[in-house]
């Protein structure tokens, strides 16, 4: 459920690292209570984000939620087809629903998020 | 608010929403299933089918004795004594001042008894407004706070009367909307309404708590034919808003009246004195500085309550409600505006996020069933 090469945050946004670009998406935890999402707006591309700072917007029928960038850096490319299909959010949260690929310009910050087992337990907890 | 300290409050149905997989939220201190299978579902089910939803969080307020409709004439808009035995109607309370204490729906259950339908929260707000109106003005009746002696469902969407008609004798093709029956639903004591807070046609009962549970799992089997799901109140609100039927602290509050409301109709001045009467008649001769409408998202964006609405590039009103409409595949709304620019085909701007999205006017309601 939750790849063990992704790393995740307490805000429920997960991190996939390759070659110094993070690609960013929020969790099936976080989806499955949201519910219906309808609504995506993306960062756009270029723009710099800061790790804790809000750089997305998902809405679910019920109300809009800031997703919070898990990484700084410069926003590289965005998944275009959330907007004419924000529900595939709710399908295939961790692939196909990711939200934004960052080149990350603090790579140190990956350390502390959490790994899929911390985040697990953190979940079990919440 | 609610206070953090004091235990959310639960239905008789809790556990079932809890051991059946429903997300619960906290829904003004009451701890409330917000969906079963996906809003969007539950919504696309009472449009096309059948849905049941726990409403057994509303309150109940029972006002009876000689000058039962004397009190409940001072205490409400809407006329009263226009109601046969097992009718309802749409009414408000108000302040002296012509703000809304809250929106409920009137029963008569007999000569000298009404039936009152009240929201969840405003329950004891309500009943210390009618108790403190019936003390001041010495009217001969009794109130009383009934919400623990009942539960209540609701039946909705257009095969919700097929349901409901399997699991008792009362012949429902003869109870008209917005009357109700005294019978029972399998085997349990009910008050039976064809009401609801869905634009559809629907029921709502009155049941004994202790019932709920099994009334609750007998309606879903008895339903399973006519594809029946169980709602959360997420669906609720996204039907209602359709309907634009009124919520309570959202199209409506203290600080605002019928006439901004587009409630006219429930409100008859002629009937004789009732609390905030000589308020409305002030205002109607004033005129209104703003009224309720609908709007239509033209940009990407999504209304939601409390947004800024602009027309001309200046602030003009707010969103009281908004979202997806779901059956009509838009993003709508509902807002206050100055009332010359509250007429249908007006291009506003609603501010979400600190960006301007352009959005239209529109009359309201949204969605109405075809009849």
């Amino acid at each position: 459920m939750y790849p063990e090469n992704y790393r995740y945050t307490k805000e429920h946004e997960w991190v996939h690292v390759e070659s110094g670009t993070a690609t960013v998406g929020i969790t099936d935890h976080a989806q499955k209570e949201l519910g219906d999402i309808v609504y995506v707006e993306l960062p756009k591309i270029g723009a710099h984000v800061e790790q804790g700072k809000t750089f997305a917007v998902v809405e679910s029928v019920k109300a809009a939620s800031d997703i919070y960038a898990p990484v700084s850096g410069d926003v590289i490319a965005i998944n275009d087809a959330l907007t004419g299909a924000p529900e595939t959010l709710n399908a295939d949260a961790h692939n196909a629903g990711w939200i934004a690929k960052i080149k990350l310009s603090a790579p140190e910050e990956i350390d502390r998020l959490l790994s899929s087992t911390d985040y697990q337990t953190y979940l079990g907890a919440e | 608010m609610t206070d953090p300290a004091s235990p959310l409050k639960k239905t008789p149905l809790n556990a079932v929403h809890r051991s059946s997989g429903a997300k619960m939220v906290d829904f003004g201190g009451w701890d409330m299933p917000v969906e079963y299978s996906g809003v969007l579902q539950e919504h696309k089910a009472v449009r096309e089918g059948v849905g049941l939803f726990d409403v057994s969080h509303m309150g109940e307020i029972l006002i009876s004795g000689p000058q039962a409709l004397e009190l409940t004439q001072y205490v409400t808009t809407n006329d009263a004594s226009k109601l046969r035995l097992g009718q309802a109607q749409y009414s408000a309370m108000l302040y002296g001042h012509g703000g809304f204490v809250d929106d409920i729906l009137v029963h008569r259950v007999g000569d000298h008894e009404f039936f009152l339908c009240v929201n969840a929260s405003n329950q004891d707000k309500d009943f210390d407004h009618i108790l403190s109106a019936a003390r001041e003005r010495r009217f001969d009746a009794m109130v009383e706070a009934a919400g623990p002696r009942y539960a209540q469902l609701a039946i909705q969407g257009p095969r919700a009367t097929e349901v409901l008609q399997k699991l008792t004798s009362s012949d429902l093709a003869t109870v008209k909307r917005y009357h109700f029956t005294d019978g029972q639903v399998s085997g349990a004591e009910a008050r039976i309404a064809r009401t609801g807070y869905t634009g559809e046609d629907g029921w709502e009962i009155y049941i004994e708590p202790g019932e709920a549970e099994r009334l609750w799992r007998e309606i879903l089997i008895a339903g399973r034919e006519q594809g029946i799901v169980p709602c959360g109140l997420g669906a609720r609100n996204t039907l209602r808003m359709e309907s634009a039927m009124p919520l309570y602290g959202h199209e409506i509050h203290a600080t605002l009246t019928p006439w901004e409301a587009g409630l006219d109709w429930i409100v008859k001045l002629d009937k004789g004195d009732f609390l905030g009467h000589d308020a409305l008649v002030k205002q109607k001769e004033k005129g209104i500085t703003r009224k309720l409408i609908g709007l239509e998202m033209n940009g990407r964006g999504i209304a939601r309550d409390g947004y800024e609405v602009f027309v001309n590039g200046v602030a003009a009103g707010w969103v009281t409600s908004g979202g997806p409409a779901p059956a009509l595949n838009k993003n709508i709304g509902m807002c206050y505006l100055p009332v010359h620019e509250a007429i249908p085909g007006r291009a506003i701007e609603v501010m979400v996020r600190g960006r301007a999205v352009e959005a239209v006017t529109v009359p309201i309601p949204f969605y109405k069933r075809a009849r």
